[in-house]
């Protein structure tokens, strides 16, 4: 076997590290290399470097250490029994590209995840080396995102916590019996042990932090980003009530910081048990939209799920208004009265928004011209508010609400 | 009159002497070095008076607003300063017409700062010594390059880098920033060795069945493209996706390769069960694997009991906790907590029983980020029994103390009230005795102090009772 140049290396296992839906360098505590003399820095904000034609973000060097694998997941383009090409990354060589790019300013850092090869152990031991050579003999400051491989010794990945901003350890499908069909070798209770190794690593350097003398070193901080996880969408039949039942139980019992939702993208070389169809990328944006209700609006998951039916989104509406619509006996809500809880469950103001009217509120009374001005979407507000000069009367009752905000009903395309 | 646009030192001490003379806005006339002197001469009549305090807030949105290319600002600017040394609560009011402008325009500025932290691409130009050295040539929208410098000095403090733009340059060398003329593209490198990798990897990274032009435009407009080495390679991505993901499809299915076969017997392996749960070894591992009830779907894991074999007393708690269920043993959480201080009172050694619970899974009702417990129902003991019972009849204990109804149920297999049983000792088949108490997480829910005391003292008694019983 002839070996590969970077190059190739390199367009092989970006490839492979493409349908990871994670890039995201934000929510990681400040650094520079002024201190260090090194490179690198962390502002707490993410910054995205660019953007592919396919509308995501870059902002890490998202690559493979090795696109070998000896698990089997169907839906994933690395599984063993894949025909793609392979490459393997020597340590050095990801620490080389990662340093070099971040020089120009290409990225915030990297993102690291692997095929498994040997054992899961090696497999981690393998990605905490890379994240060891670059914070320790090169004193890089940038962001580092390493995938946790489940399964992995609890001290590699206490081990991995010292190094990276943030872990991840996907639980790929969001119920068991997906996972069983489709990834029979992984198991959802080693998923979910490796998650709370990352808590327990994040707690215990916490009380360490708590417990430690005035004037001594600080203890360092385990991936100050927290950790994160992705399910597909789209590859198996749950429904978005498990998808986000899963969530929930993820965000409560690992303290997750994001659940990735990706909706399920063809692969080359794909599995014959896999639907060769488009990715459902608009039930992915309603997911997103649902988990935002879940962690910033106060919205119980079964409120979200008021809105859809048959434990799917409605896909033409967001979830919010799908909720609203539902609910309208709450509607018209006081933009000058109303206390914050009831204002952010208001279609179309967002909690930007939402803090603002607050704010301003002390001010003096809101009219609909003010309001124009502290959010982009007053036209999809107006049914449910009630300002100094405006009352929705019967619009917030009318029968035809709904299709006043769903986009125009277009013909199916007709199967052939 | 200002001699250097976007300078805000100049700006402010120009405005400070305004507005400590008492010069209304209407009255002054603000122009830049390019628009040349007014007719009459730029003496405005300033005394310098008594100093004005503005909001901060106000002061680090001027200095950032400053750098817009508008004319207008410095005047309108001028503006605001004045209404707000008169008004105490102006930049609350979002909604006057003067805050929204420069709201606004902050907002703006603050976008082209994001914009060139974000697309700056520097290019090598040589080592010396063992530093790096790298130049960049950058088209802010305004005149940002003093915002943004302090950004690139933070994170590459370890080489020596210089940014050049129309109007001004930044320059770090030596660990020193200085500024200089703005100067022209060709200053330059026009590439760099590692482009090609760079541009591979954009190429590499792009998923064909995603396209989502007008979301890539939206927040990397074309104006960027032309500093940004990877956008050449945007069209021809885009001419190919189809054809690609029409190539996925035609090909979609594959026979598998043959290194499938090697990892199947591993696999095979694991899922094995002991089938002769003859040690606590065996009954842990084999608990690990229980699926007989749905509460191992959201569980972490299956918690097992936890001591020595030949221990005389078994201590039986409900079900794990959140922290058990983390960490995978018994009474490691707050109620454990309780239970150690209690058995240390009681003068019993955790070391020499055997602690184990009735539900071997964590049943729990997500909260945002807590995770609620909820009591197992009576079938979910009663299933669970099958796993209770075979650690009782590996570990043979002498006397077996409950905490709580749900341990009761689990041993008893009947719904007993624990202040009927409370007290005395009961005697099991077989001989094992029996001492029930309340599980240690009530005395954690007492708000009342005295009862707690109370309750607390009642439950240490209940061991030292254990205690001597077992011995």
């Amino acid at each position: 076997m002839s070996s590969k140049t970077i190059l190739q290396k390199l367009a092989v296992l970006a490839h492979a590290a493409k349908y990871d839906a994670s890039c995201a360098s934000s929510g990681t505590v400040k650094r520079d290399s002024v201190g260090s003399k090194g490179i690198g820095s962390t502002e707490g904000m993410g910054i995205c470097h660019s953007y592919a034609p396919d509308g995501r973000c870059i902002s890490l060097l998202k690559i493979l250490l090795t696109n070998f694998c000896v698990y089997d997941c169907r839906f994933c383009i690395n599984r063993a029994s894949s025909n793609v090409e392979r490459a393997r990354f020597s340590p050095q060589e990801v620490v080389t590209l990662t340093l070099d790019f971040y020089k120009r300013n290409y990225i915030e850092g990297l993102f690291l995840s692997s095929g498994i090869i040997r054992s899961e152990d090696y497999t981690m031991e393998q990605l905490v080396e890379v994240a060891r050579i670059l914070r320790e003999e090169h004193r890089f400051q940038g962001y580092i995102h390493l995938k946790t491989i489940a399964g992995a010794d609890p001290a590699l990945v206490a081990l991995a916590g010292l190094y990276a901003d943030r872990l991840s350890t996907n639980v790929e499908l969001p119920t068991e019996a997906g996972l069983e069909s489709f990834a029979p070798e992984k198991k959802p209770a080693t998923i979910r042990k490796t998650m709370a190794s990352v808590r327990v690593g994040a707690e215990d350097a916490m009380e360490a932090a708590k417990g430690r003398l005035i004037g001594k070193a600080k203890p360092p901080r385990f991936a100050p980003a927290g950790q994160s996880t992705q399910m597909i969408v789209g590859a198996d039949a749950a429904r978005d009530d498990d998808i986000l039942a899963t969530a929930d139980n993820l965000y409560s019992g690992y303290h997750l910081r994001r659940v990735y939702y990706s909706a399920y993208s063809p692969i080359p070389d794909a599995s014959s048990a896999l639907p060769p169809v488009r990715p459902p990328l608009m039930r992915e944006h309603r997911l997103y939209q649902a988990d935002w209700l879940l962690r910033f609006y106060g919205f119980a998951r079964s409120e979200i799920m008021e809105g859809a039916s048959g434990g799917m989104l409605d896909l033409s509406i967001d979830p919010k208004l799908a909720w609203a619509l539902m609910k309208r006996d709450i509607f018209p809500v006081d933009i000058n009265r109303a206390p914050r809880e009831l204002l952010l469950r208001v279609p179309g103001l967002g909690t930007r928004a939402v803090d603002r009217i607050v704010a301003v509120r002390r001010t003096g009374k809101l009219r609909l011209g003010d309001l124009a001005k502290l959010t982009a979407s007053v036209k999809k507000v107006l049914p449910f508010i009630v300002t100094l000069d405006w009352r929705p009367g019967k619009l917030t009752d009318s029968a035809d609400l709904r299709a006043r905000f769903a986009p125009p009903a277009e013909q199916l395309a007709l199967a052939l | 009159m200002l001699s250097t646009p976007g300078d805000f030192a100049e700006w402010r001490g120009v405005a400070r002497a305004l507005l400590a003379g008492g010069v209304a806005p209407e009255d002054v006339s603000w122009r830049g070095a390019e628009e040349g002197a007014s007719l009459f001469g730029d003496q405005a009549p300033v005394s310098s008076g008594a100093a004005v305090s503005l909001p901060r807030e106000l002061l680090t949105m001027a200095d950032r607003v400053i750098c817009h290319r508008d004319p207008q600002v410095p005047a309108r600017l001028y503006r605001l300063v004045w209404r707000a040394a008169r008004e105490r609560q102006l930049l609350a009011r979002t909604t006057d017409a003067d805050v929204d402008w420069l709201r606004k325009t902050d907002k703006a500025i603050r976008r082209d700062v994001h914009k060139m932290h974000a697309f700056v691409r520097f290019r090598r130009l040589g080592e010396e010594e063992g530093r790096e050295s790298f130049a960049a040539w950058f088209e802010p929208d305004h005149r940002i390059l003093r915002l943004t410098a302090p950004f690139f000095q933070r994170r590459f403090y370890g080489m020596d880098w210089a940014i050049v733009t129309p109007d001004a340059r930044a320059i770090w060398e030596d660990e020193e920033l200085s500024y200089g003329p703005g100067g022209t593209r060709d200053e330059v490198p026009d590439s760099d060795v590692v482009e090609d990798q760079w541009r591979t990897y954009y190429g590499a990274i792009f998923n064909p069945a995603r396209v989502k032009i007008d979301a890539m435009r939206a927040e990397m407009p074309k104006k960027y493209w032309k500093n940004l080495p990877e956008a050449q390679d945007i069209a021809p991505l885009l001419a190919g996706a189809g054809a690609r993901v029409e190539r996925m499809r035609e090909m979609a299915v594959s026979a598998a390769n043959p290194r499938t076969e090697k990892w199947r017997t591993r696999v095979a392996d694991d899922l094995l069960l002991d089938d002769d749960l003859t040690s606590l070894d065996a009954v842990a591992r084999a608990v690990g694997q229980c699926t007989r009830c749905p509460l191992h779907c959201n569980a972490t894991q299956a918690v097992a009991g936890e001591g020595p074999a030949a221990a005389r007393i078994m201590v039986i708690g409900e079900q794990p906790g959140d922290q058990e269920d983390l960490q995978g043993r018994p009474f490691v959480g707050p109620a454990g907590q309780v239970l150690n201080e209690a058995l240390g009172e009681a003068r019993l050694d955790r070391r020499r029983l055997f602690l184990t619970n009735a539900v071997k899974h964590f049943k729990f009702e997500p909260r945002g980020k807590r995770r609620l417990h909820q009591n197992p129902t009576a079938g979910e003991i009663d299933i669970c029994r099958w796993w209770l019972d075979k650690e009782r009849a590996l570990v043979q204990p002498d006397l077996i103390v409950t905490l709580g109804a749900s341990a009761l149920r689990g041993v008893t297999g009947k719904s007993a009230s624990i202040k009927s049983m409370r007290g005395a000792v009961h005697e099991l088949a077989g001989g094992t005795k029996l001492v029930a108490t309340i599980h240690p997480s009530f005395l954690l829910r007492l708000p009342d102090r005295e009862r707690a005391d109370e309750e607390r003292a009642a439950f240490v008694a209940d061991l030292a009772c254990a205690r001597k019983l077992a011995a």
